[in-house]
């Protein structure tokens, strides 16, 4: 505490922004909740506390329980594909070719890019229109002969399995695995130009293959990369939102994730405890991921 | 390699042998060249779209037409689009530059205060902020229509700017710092030794070479703010403050609308982005591994 002139500044310095996000960030949490809890559920604010109502109706609600396993599904297919992707384009450039700036460049334009602009020319090229309105991909397969493989994409009502519907959003994914891969790529890429090189040195001394080189000595190395790339994918994948407006609509209920529910909520049935109480347990959902994640990042960099 | 000529006799074997292996070898980037290039052609196959599509009259872009090339490269669909979109244009750069420079100042402060000039506390303070990073902005969303309104903000523009500003904060912060901590301590504690406070190291001996953090950290907060859906779509009610994303959702939303023209309206809102990814896309590698924390 003697020191305080010394260390008083820096302190002062952050302070404005430390009060932003306690006010911005911690207390609208707080206030998001009070609202879940409350019985706001018409046009007319009002504050007054009436209990976990909001979330037994999320409970019961069938198109909320939809949402969810909408999520899952795009969950699932889109951290695969751009983790399999990234880390196939990593491998590839791993070595050094030549044009190698320009591949890095093509793989990760598509994040400059918003969802909504991306939306329109996925929505195109995944167009379920029949006939004389078709479009993108399925006419290629048309054109191909392979109209086995033309299908309805994101309006795809198929189950995947049980009662979690639908394969529509296994295609919704795609967009998503395109503007994301090249991300997954650069950090794969940074991870496997981190390995020593007297690490790969010393075991193709002792007379390793260059496969065996990877299989021993780079991917156990990649395990933090890994990681990190799945609370990246995982926590975009959680609160997407545009992609599904763009392609699907507001309305399309084959599309619906939380984040597009909890809009509809707000907006069309103005029930914001009940939007509310979605936006809190998509907090809940990514605290989960990311909370122990960051504790453990922020205390391996101390130790080093 | 490390092999003299002068040893030659030894090395006709050797070399005939290695001569093979290069057959063998130069087959694997054959491959590998073919693998890349794939890939991209699959990552550019909207960007084709984009553009022919973009180009065509409406009379070809049916189902017939889709993939080919425009046979009269048409404005049409472009002039139709400007005209739609630009106004909502002009409304993301008065959101977006203001923005961005306010966020990156701030992110400035901060990195440096975490990481040069660190108080007690200082790292339980930038995980504080982290997390907000993280956070889906759908869990403070509502919370923030109502306080903004209750501020009663001249505009809404400069409210959506400002949730900006303040949501920009961890990230904006997180790059700094990270560019920070390469600089040694030794420069600082010569600063102190000559008896300088804190803000004059901060401006004339760390501001000076802080350039690269702030072009990663404007990027990323330009890119980012520009493609915004949410906060736009939650904060802006009046119509002649949308951003672009808002108008080009509502434009191409109804399906309805002509192909060409949404595809050249997409195009268009998505300019002045790829214009800074094209020109300063090292930059914007950066930041992206910023974003990934230490990964």
């Amino acid at each position: 505490m003697k020191n305080i002139r010394r260390w008083g500044p820096g302190l002062l310095l952050v302070s404005p922004s430390i009060i932003l996000i306690t006010i911005f960030v911690y207390g609208l949490i707080g206030w998001n909740v009070k609202v879940s809890l409350s019985n706001w559920r018409q046009a007319q604010p009002t504050s007054h506390y009436s209990g976990i109502g909001a979330y037994q109706d999320l409970n019961h609600d069938a198109a909320f329980r939809q949402s969810l396993a909408h999520l899952l599904v795009f969950t699932i297919v889109f951290a695969l594909g751009t983790l399999i992707i990234g880390w196939t384009l990593a491998l590839l450039l791993d070595k050094g070719v030549k044009g190698e700036g320009f591949f890095r460049a093509v793989f990760l334009f598509p994040m400059a890019i918003s969802f909504i602009a991306a939306g329109i020319v996925w929505r195109w090229l995944m167009n379920p229109a029949p006939g004389n309105r078709a479009t993108g991909l399925n006419v290629i397969f048309d054109k191909l002969g392979l109209h086995a493989l033309a299908n309805q994409w994101y309006l795809d009502s198929n189950p995947v399995i049980g009662g979690i519907r639908s394969w529509g959003m296994a295609a919704m994914a795609m967009p998503a695995i395109w503007a994301l891969s090249g991300y997954v790529m650069a950090l794969y890429l940074a991870g496997f130009r981190g390995v020593p090189e007297e690490l790969r040195e010393a075991a193709r001394m002792d007379g390793a293959s260059e496969l065996r080189v990877y299989r021993h000595v780079v991917f156990p190395h990649l395990k933090p990369v890994t990681l990190a790339a799945l609370i990246i994918i995982g926590h975009i994948s959680i609160k997407i939102f545009d992609l599904m407006v763009a392609i699907g609509g507001k309305q399309g209920f084959n599309t619906q994730t939380p984040a597009v529910y909890m809009w509809i909520q707000i907006y069309d049935r103005s029930d914001f405890a009940k939007g509310a109480a979605i936006a809190t347990l998509l907090l809940l959902l990514i605290s989960v991921l990311v909370i122990p994640y960051l504790i453990y990042t922020v205390r391996s960099e101390r130790r080093s | 390699m490390t092999a003299t000529p002068t040893t030659l006799p030894a090395q006709g074997p050797a070399r005939s042998k290695r001569g093979w292996k290069r057959v063998k070898k130069a087959r694997a980037p054959t491959i590998k060249y073919t693998a890349l290039l794939i890939f991209a052609v699959i990552v550019l196959m909207p960007v084709y779209i984009l553009i022919v599509t973009g180009f065509k009259g409406v009379a070809e872009t049916d189902p017939a037409h889709a993939w080919s090339l425009p046979s009269i490269w048409s404005l049409s669909a472009w002039h139709e689009a400007w005209t739609q979109l630009s106004p909502y244009m002009l409304n993301s750069f008065k959101l977006a530059i203001p923005a961005t420079i306010l966020s990156t100042a701030l992110g400035c402060l901060n990195g440096f205060a975490l990481s040069k000039w660190r108080f007690p506390g200082a790292d339980i303070v930038f995980t504080f902020f982290l997390f907000g990073m993280f956070i889906p902005y759908q869990a403070v969303m509502i919370p923030l229509t109502e306080l903004l309104s209750k501020l009663h903000f001249p505009a809404q523009l400069p409210q959506l700017a400002l949730a900006h500003i303040i949501y920009g904060i961890p990230i904006t912060t997180l790059i700094f710092r990270n560019y920070y901590a390469t600089i040694p301590e030794d420069l600082m504690e010569a600063s102190r030794m000559d008896g300088a406070g804190m803000l004059r190291t901060l401006w004339s001996v760390v501001l000076p070479i802080s350039i690269p953090a702030f072009v990663v950290a404007a990027i990323w907060q330009f890119t980012s703010i520009w493609n915004d859906f949410l906060f736009a779509v939650f904060i802006i009610t009046d119509p002649s403050q949308y951003p672009v994303t808002v108008a080009l959702n509502n434009t191409t939303g109804s399906l309805v609308s002509a192909y060409n023209l949404q595809m050249s309206a997409a195009l268009l809102a998505s300019l002045p982005t790829l214009v800074v990814y094209i020109l300063l896309g090292r930059y914007f590698m950066r930041g992206l591994m910023a974003g990934a924390l230490k990964g």
